[in-house]
């Protein structure tokens, strides 16, 4: 098992015949995914990378029984196609754009409100590198070999700093179930509190890491609902602590604007809480290892 | 993006927001002839920089007749001031607000920010005024008022009525208030703003409600729809560094320790900094050169790095996912050979091809000290710049 996307998952790509959405669907079909189709509005009808191309997600779910999608579409246009994935009854929902203003982010979380809990989707992103259940399906934009099939699963913020660890952890031949991305914006589909839960459930993942940095208040929450919820060990990394107050640092999310928000008070919580904290981030793969021998 | 006061002034009044009289001035004749043409017998002459905080710094000065607005005007045109907000280096002031002195009553705080656990705009208010924030809720934290809009259908008239009455204000600046509330409210919304900020919001003695400052936030990611306020960036507010880095497609902040780090991606970034400072060094910036580091790239965040003086060696991290090594390596040299490095520079290549990629380093023959670990590349970075500076 893996959490959200595995070798069943059917995906269809927002923004499929623009240059970004072919590079990374072919990367995405090389690792194996099932790629079933695309969207680009004006183009339905035609094939693109011997796959089918609709004008709607309706007609293409409809078409394909699809029942994911990655999103490459450009920001201004971004947030309209996430409604329109989850209006089409997508399940699981990956957006890689990064620029989406906050207001439209904020709008397509209250209209995911109208749906029932068992009938609402999910979405991670934007502003991140995707998710993988390794050897089974890759929905993003990351290098698919550095994650090997294994027992742990990955929940972070970051793209470039999750291969670190996923390299880190390959090194000493640790694998992962699956691995999250959330992104590093600050309006966010969804949190590591989420996944965390998914993760609780997922009889094949041993334990969690969350791989976080500093703004806002996901980190804490996450945290504080693991040491009341799981059983699982999670193991956690706060990056920044360096970062000045006030200045944001690369994603738009990433700034210190309200008390609790740096590196270093994160890192207390979650002590406080029973994560176990990566102390730098050259030692998430010593780290993992020794919470994963504790258990046997 | 930030604006000035005067202009976060000229939009919320289009909202119905009251203010004084108050009008621009670029020299000491134009402020004179601003208070002239204002009228009354007490003008305030505001200094126009990025920065909250502004009357601690001397920002502010109260003047009661034309040759005092002028006198004020000379001193603050090209000063520098320096607040908690603007950190040493400070801002220059080349912009002036001449406004209307008012009679104070009572100040009230009054914010709207963009709330990330709420997912919504929300109003935070107080009754003691003239205060940061952050002071307040250390020591006042029961006065704060918070109120979080629903999204859907926008702040309602009765949410801002409670605000009001909450307060403390009376019958008739009930309403006046109702109107700045919402006004600011519509303003966020429509401009795609991150914050409006009044502090003070002032009651008169005269009994009516009038902004005294304003400051707006806009959301950078949405300024592709609103031109009008692309247009208020001021430059000369912003580090001409990181101005120069946004130019060029790269995100760089400016810190103040001497190692140079040119990394891909955010988080990684971050990460190598703690390294960094985990080693025993200081970092001098944040530097995310993005997916697709092209020789072009690597040149200009080399120029980019070097051009703060603090830097004494750099650090290059980079973990090519969709890049490849061997791609990124060939930039590092055609950089290194364009610009002459005179620092020590230590490079860590990781992921793709990353074979090829130390290969091309090495057979390249510049004096580049690799390393294959996050650990060993600030260890080496460190040593490196302990030997280079002697420190």
């Amino acid at each position: 098992m893996a959490i959200h996307l595995d070798e069943n998952t059917k995906v269809l790509v927002q923004g499929f015949t623009g240059q970004i959405g072919s590079f990374h669907a072919e990367d995405m079909i090389k690792y194996g995914t099932n790629i079933v189709g695309g969207v680009t509005p004006g183009k339905g009808g035609t094939k693109h990378l011997d796959k089918p191309v609709f004008n709607t997600m309706k007609d293409a779910v409809a078409a394909t029984g699809a029942d994911a999608s990655i999103i490459f579409v450009p920001p201004p246009f971004a947030a309209d196609s996430i409604m329109e994935a989850a209006d089409a009854g997508i399940r699981y929902c990956v957006a890689i754009t990064d620029g989406i203003p906050s207001q439209d982010m904020i709008r397509v979380k209250r209209y995911m409100r109208r749906y029932r809990a068992e009938a609402k989707m999910l979405l991670t992103g934007p502003n991140c590198a995707g998710s993988i259940s390794p050897g089974k399906c890759m929905m993003g934009i990351m290098p698919g070999h550095i994650y090997i099939p294994g027992n742990v699963g990955i929940v972070g913020r970051s793209g470039t700093l999750g291969y670190e660890a996923a390299s880190q952890m390959k090194e000493l031949g640790i694998g992962v179930s699956s691995s999250i991305g959330i992104g590093g914006d600050p309006i966010n589909g969804s949190s590591f509190r989420d996944h965390l839960e998914a993760f609780e459930n997922d009889p094949e993942t041993k334990a969690v890491v969350i791989i976080g940095e500093i703004g806002g208040p996901q980190e804490v929450d996450a945290a504080m609902w693991a040491r009341d919820n799981m059983s699982k060990p999670v193991i956690g990394y706060v990056a920044g602590l360096t970062a000045p107050k006030g200045r944001r640092m690369g994603h738009a999310g990433a700034i210190i604007s309200a008390v609790g928000e740096s590196a270093a008070e994160k890192v207390e919580i979650l002590q406080e809480c029973g994560v176990t904290v990566v102390p730098n981030p050259s030692s998430f793969g010593s780290v993992i290892q020794e919470v994963l021998a504790k258990l046997g | 993006m930030d604006i000035h006061e005067y202009q976060s002034k000229e939009i919320l009044a289009e909202y119905g927001i009251p203010i004084a009289a108050g009008g621009l001035a670029y020299s000491p004749e134009q402020a004179a002839y601003r208070a002239i043409e204002i009228g009354g017998e007490v003008w305030v002459v505001k200094a126009q920089i990025h920065s909250g905080a502004r009357g601690k710094a001397g920002g502010i000065k109260v003047c009661k007749s034309e040759a005092e607005v002028s006198k004020a005007a000379e001193e603050l045109l090209g000063a520098k001031l320096i607040t908690h907000q603007t950190g040493p280096q400070g801002k220059i002031c080349h912009r002036l607000y001449i406004e209307a002195g008012c009679n104070i009553e009572r100040e009230i705080y009054l914010a709207f920010v963009l709330d990330r656990a709420k997912e919504s705009v929300t109003v935070v208010a107080s009754a003691e005024g003239g205060m940061e924030i952050e002071e307040l809720a250390v020591s006042k934290p029961e006065s704060i008022i918070k109120v979080a809009v629903e999204p859907a259908v926008g702040m309602q008239p009765f949410q801002a009525r409670e605000i009001a009455f909450a307060l403390g204000l009376d019958k008739t600046q009930v309403n006046q208030a109702v109107t700045t509330i919402l006004g600011c409210y519509r303003a966020m919304r429509d401009l795609d703003a991150t914050m409006v900020e009044i502090n003070p919001l002032v009651v008169t003695k005269e009994g009516n409600i009038l902004a005294v400052d304003a400051k707006m936030g806009f959301d950078d990611n949405a300024l592709f729809r609103h031109h009008n306020i692309a247009e208020l960036r001021d430059k000369s507010q912003e580090d001409a560094r990181e101005m120069r880095a946004a130019d060029r497609g790269l995100s760089y902040v400016g810190l103040d320790g001497n190692i140079g780090c040119i990394i891909n991606g955010a988080g990684l970034a971050m990460a190598t900094m703690d390294m960094i400072m985990h080693a025993g060094g200081e970092p001098a910036n944040f530097l995310d050169i993005g997916g697709g580091a092209s020789p072009e790239r690597t040149t200009k965040a080399f120029n980019l790095v070097l051009s703060d003086e603090k830097v004494e060696c750099i650090l290059v991290n980079i973990f090519a996912g969709i890049n490849r090594c061997d791609w990124i390596a060939e930039g590092v040299v055609q950089a290194v050979q364009k610009i002459d490095l005179k620092v020590p520079l230590v490079v860590r290549l990781s992921g793709t091809n990353v074979e090829e990629g130390r290969k091309i380093l090495i057979d390249s023959g510049l004096p580049i000290i690799m390393a294959e670990t996050l650990k060993e590349a600030a260890d080496k970075a460190v040593a490196a710049w302990k030997e280079a500076t002697g420190k």
